[in-house]
């Protein structure tokens, strides 16, 4: 598999403060990955995303996207080819209007005009937001606010799609929504689009092809989802939630029921599940 | 509370009025406050005031509504008025008590004064009522495009200015969930003196001030995670189209300003 991202030995410090948000970090992403990021709050995950585009410039070691290294030098190329969610609908919402929002970017790398329309109108088609174009954000709710700033962020057509706790502030439908969204465009675009997903969302998390445990500015473990999540001991520890199919298990076995032994996913447990009772 | 202040007054419809470019709009409403002066007789005022009610009647939009927009000035106009009546002392007294008198030339040019003025209010309320503060926006960047010549950043002004109107109504609900969050605590906003009010008002401020830094800060990160360097020029989605109605209009305006000339002309 082709590596999207590569990261070096980086550390980065906020101004004025002795401890590290990142201390030497390294770790690789495949291309067209989809990747979560977990931690607890203050683990550095937001503190990454900045730095893989450039936002934050690393105290000490390297991050190369596309064979390209992440510098001043190279800060157009990079965010070129990511694109950014962040957390709060409203602070990442530039234009006037939905249309004006997702033309911003553009707009920035001096598109042409005929071909800024298409783009705008192709982009807020694939997120269900054409209709809504010429919407004041103010009309808007937030979950539809993020679909834009997705549409904005997809306009580019970045290789890499970091979604920066991108549903933290919405109800669950609207975080529902969007990560269907986000999903369908996964499977649409498939190896072209690598998404990074910072979540606290556990269940999204499992999901995921990899999974990047961060704790106190440093890489706890990286690996597939059942590799991550089988130990339920370890990532309670870390302060963060067990898979909702992970803490079924540990109820059931609980109760003395004989249960798989290896990672499940919902589907796989629902499955297993249905097995169980035809059985009886 | 906050949804009696209205922004930009903007009343959206379809009118020939509204349909005009926003630049012929502005030009327009700036060239008639000078091009009013033009009028000192009689015959000129008649005729503008005939051009204002002409373009009044063509935004379709009822005499009520302008109504709303003369209210809040009406006191400066009466002032004005009567600094007029009372100041100018030439012609023939009409009516004297001590070192006061009004005469004749007084009332004529108060009148004078006061006509001027409303007609200007009319047409300047004719531009917020029929543009979207957007598109005035737009307008005032391309026309202020020559200043770019001499170093002013007009781009930059212009984007902060659309940003600036973007977030008004975001910064009026944040201070609505605030002052709802201090009334359940027991705050009273509408009790007490001048002075007890305003000071009830210092708690709102701040936690909006903080939230607005944040969000400047977080909207920062935003734009430049898209690409967004000041230094570069950037290509605009929005694009406006001068149409033959908007040459219409202006040549109309020409001409009603030339015919105006031209009263002075004749009748002084």
């Amino acid at each position: 598999m082709e590596k999207i991202i590569e990261i070096k030995n980086l550390t980065y410090a906020y101004p004025n403060q002795t401890k590290a948000a990142l201390q030497n970090l390294s770790l690789t992403v495949n291309r067209g990955a989809w990747v979560a990021l977990i931690g607890h709050n203050g683990s550095g995950k937001s503190t990454l995303a900045k730095l893989l585009n450039h936002l934050l410039t690393p105290s000490d070691g390297q991050i190369l996207i596309d064979q390209i290294p992440v510098d001043d030098e190279h800060v157009d190329v990079i965010r070129n080819r990511v694109g950014m969610v962040f957390q709060n609908p409203d602070n990442q919402f530039v234009g006037a209007t939905v249309a004006d929002d997702v033309a911003f970017g553009l707009e920035n790398r001096q598109m042409p005009h005929a071909q800024m329309q298409e783009r705008v109108q192709m982009v807020l088609e694939e997120v269900h937001m054409w209709e809504f174009a010429e919407r004041e954000p103010a009309h808007l709710s937030g979950g539809q606010k993020q679909r834009v700033a997705i549409a904005s962020a997809l306009a580019i057509e970045p290789q890499i799609l970091i979604l920066d706790e991108a549903t933290a502030m919405l109800d669950p439908k609207g975080r529902f929504e969007m990560m269907e969204e986000v999903r369908q465009l996964k499977a649409d675009l498939g190896p072209d689009l690598t998404v990074i997903s910072i979540t606290h969302d556990i269940d999204e998390a499992a999901s995921a092809d990899q999974v990047i445990v961060l704790n106190d500015g440093q890489l706890v473990e990286t690996g597939t989802p059942d590799e991550i999540f089988t130990d339920a001991q370890k990532l309670q520890a870390l302060g963060l939630d067990v898979p909702f199919a992970e803490q079924l298990k540990a109820k059931l076995a609980a109760r003395g029921v004989a249960v798989p032994t290896q990672y499940e996913t919902m589907e796989g447990m629902a499955e297993w599940i249905w097995q169980l009772i035809s059985k009886k | 509370m906050f949804n009696k202040i209205l922004i930009g007054r903007f009343i959206p419809g379809h009118s020939l009025v509204h349909r005009l470019d926003a630049r012929v709009k502005l030009i327009v409403s700036i060239a008639f406050i000078f091009v009013i002066f033009l009028a000192t007789s009689w015959p000129s005022y008649l005729w503008a005031s005939a051009f204002t009610l002409l373009v009044v009647m063509m935004t379709g939009l009822g005499l009520r509504v302008y109504l709303r927009g003369i209210r809040p000035l009406i006191y400066l106009m009466l002032f004005t008025t009567a600094l007029q009546i009372l100041f100018v002392t030439t012609g023939p007294i009409w009516w004297q008590w001590g070192w006061l008198k009004i005469t004749e030339d007084g009332v004529v040019n108060g009148i004078a004064i006061f006509i001027r003025f409303l007609l200007i209010i009319l047409i300047s309320t004719v531009l917020t009522l029929t543009t979207a503060p957007l598109d005035l926006a737009d307008a005032m960047e391309q026309l202020l495009q020559p200043l770019k010549k001499i170093g002013v950043p007009v781009a930059e002004l212009a984007l902060m200015l659309s940003i600036a109107l973007r977030f008004i109504p975001t910064l009026l609900d944040e201070a609505e969930k605030i002052v709802n969050a201090q009334r359940a605590r027991g705050v009273r906003f509408n009790e007490g003196n001048l002075l007890q009010r305003v000071k009830a008002f210092v708690p709102v401020l701040i936690p909006l001030f903080i939230n607005a830094i944040k969000r400047a800060i977080e909207l920062g990160d935003a734009m430049e995670a898209r690409g967004y360097r000041g230094d570069v020029e950037r290509t605009k989605y929005r694009q406006h189209h001068w149409q033959i109605n908007d040459t219409v209009a202006l040549l109309s305006f020409i001409i009603f300003s030339c015919a105006l000339a031209w009263l002075r002309y004749i009748f002084g």
